[in-house]
């Protein structure tokens, strides 16, 4: 069942918050990975497979690049949900 | 009615396989970050992060493939208590010998005087090593060979754009060696292996020789999609690694080292939590001062944790290859 932004949101900041010590509450959706909450690639990519196994979702190698702001994950995760 | 066919000989009774001794090469040439970050505008800071590397070696032009392998095969011979003349078949494991004919392998066994062997290359990137100590085993078991010796080598420095952000820090020159030879018990597990040609640009020589010569090119170099390359190196070859553990029939925790491809520090420390490896069992990170040195950097590896008493001879090891390909092989050895 799809899940509603807010409980993605959250989701979403528990697992940047694994991987790299982030505080959940820095974790906004007009945050921008790279450029405001300085994830690089490597740790990206682990957010993402973590994302996958979270949210059921598949994000391919091509999509990565596109989400450059928790939101634009947060708007993939909710439309890609099943 | 046809006569009876004579039967063939079985050759040699079906027998068991190990690693008898392991050599490796360093060439002299010790290359800091602080020398690469300029043509790519970085820091030594931010290749540690990224990669955990501190340096590399690359080979000067008297440490060509054949004289470092040559070097790394002697010391490995020295440790199986074998002579070149016992050699069934030479291996070498490379993507960056010159000559796409002869292969590097003939020269290298004529350079060491292994007359009576057999001779050729493997190209398999960084499985290469693993892919050579599937076939070296099973040429032994079946009784092809009595002694096999593989080599790992690369002047990746050969292939490297220093321009590039994404390789220039990563690639470094050496040569890795193993003889394999015939057992009294098994001390080569089986081999899980495999490859994904769709996936064949993740990596790749950025330009075959074809275009090199007509754009009329120094040298073509080797690129590669660090963040897809990231994500199948981790979560598609950690169950490639218990898979291997599964069919050698032991336990994860009966470990006395794990020796992957030395690709990127990140990738090694994702591999061990996604494999969920025990605590305590030795991790070959030879990548901080050597780099990625594709097939060599297995042998390398684990030259160097027998000689620093990292891991135990006679220990389990696991080891793992995996790249351009996409292709990966992986099995446990009894370590020599």
């Amino acid at each position: 069942m799809a899940q509603s932004e807010q409980e993605i949101l959250a989701g979403l900041a528990d697992i940047v918050n694994e991987e790299t010590g982030l505080d959940t509450d820095s974790v906004q959706l007009d945050k921008a990975f790279t450029e405001d909450l300085d994830i690089d690639s490597l740790s990206m990519m682990t957010i993402v497979v973590n994302a996958e196994d979270k949210f059921g979702v598949k994000i391919p190698d091509d999509e990565v690049k596109n989400l450059v702001t928790v939101g634009d994950a947060v708007k993939f995760i909710g439309a890609n949900q099943s | 009615m046809p006569s009876a066919r004579p039967s063939l000989s079985p050759g040699v009774t079906p027998r068991h396989s190990r690693i008898l001794g392991v050599g490796g090469y360093r060439p002299r040439r010790v290359v800091p970050n602080s020398e690469v970050i300029e043509a790519i505008d970085s820091s030594d800071e931010w290749i540690q992060e990224r990669s955990g590397i501190k340096s590399r070696r690359w080979a000067s032009e008297d440490e060509t493939i054949i004289a470092m392998s040559a070097a790394a095969a002697r010391d490995a011979m020295a440790m199986a208590g074998i002579t070149p003349d016992q050699l069934g078949t030479v291996l070498v494991a490379t993507v960056t010998w010159m000559y796409n004919t002869p292969a590097a392998a003939p020269v290298l066994a004529a350079e060491l005087g292994a007359t009576n062997a057999a001779a050729f290359d493997i190209s398999a990137a960084c499985a290469g090593y693993c892919h050579g100590i599937a076939i070296a085993s099973d040429l032994v078991k079946g009784g092809t060979s009595d002694y096999v010796l593989v080599v790992g080598v690369e002047r990746l420095s050969d292939f490297t754009d220093p321009t590039d952000r994404g390789t220039a820090f990563i690639f470094g020159d050496g040569a890795g060696a193993a003889i394999v030879g015939p057992s009294e018990t098994p001390g080569i597990g089986p081999t899980v292996w495999g490859a994904d040609g769709t996936r064949w640009d993740a990596i790749q020589q950025r330009e075959p020789w074809t275009e090199v010569v007509s754009a009329g090119k120094e040298k073509p170099a080797i690129v590669m999609q660090g963040q897809a390359v990231f994500r199948w190196a981790v979560w598609s070859m950690a169950p490639v690694a218990q898979q291997a553990i599964d069919a050698a029939g032991i336990t994860i925790g009966d470990l006395d080292a794990f020796i992957p491809h030395q690709a990127n520090m990140r990738i090694i420390d994702s591999m061990i939590k996604t494999l969920k490896l025990p605590e305590g069992i030795p991790v070959a990170r030879d990548i901080a001062e050597t780099a990625n040195t594709s097939a060599a950097s297995i042998p390398l590896a684990t030259e160097r944790m027998l000689r620093e008493g990292q891991a135990p001879h006679g220990g389990l090891a696991l080891q793992i290859g995996f790249g351009a390909g996409l292709s990966y092989a992986a099995q446990v050895v009894v370590l020599p």
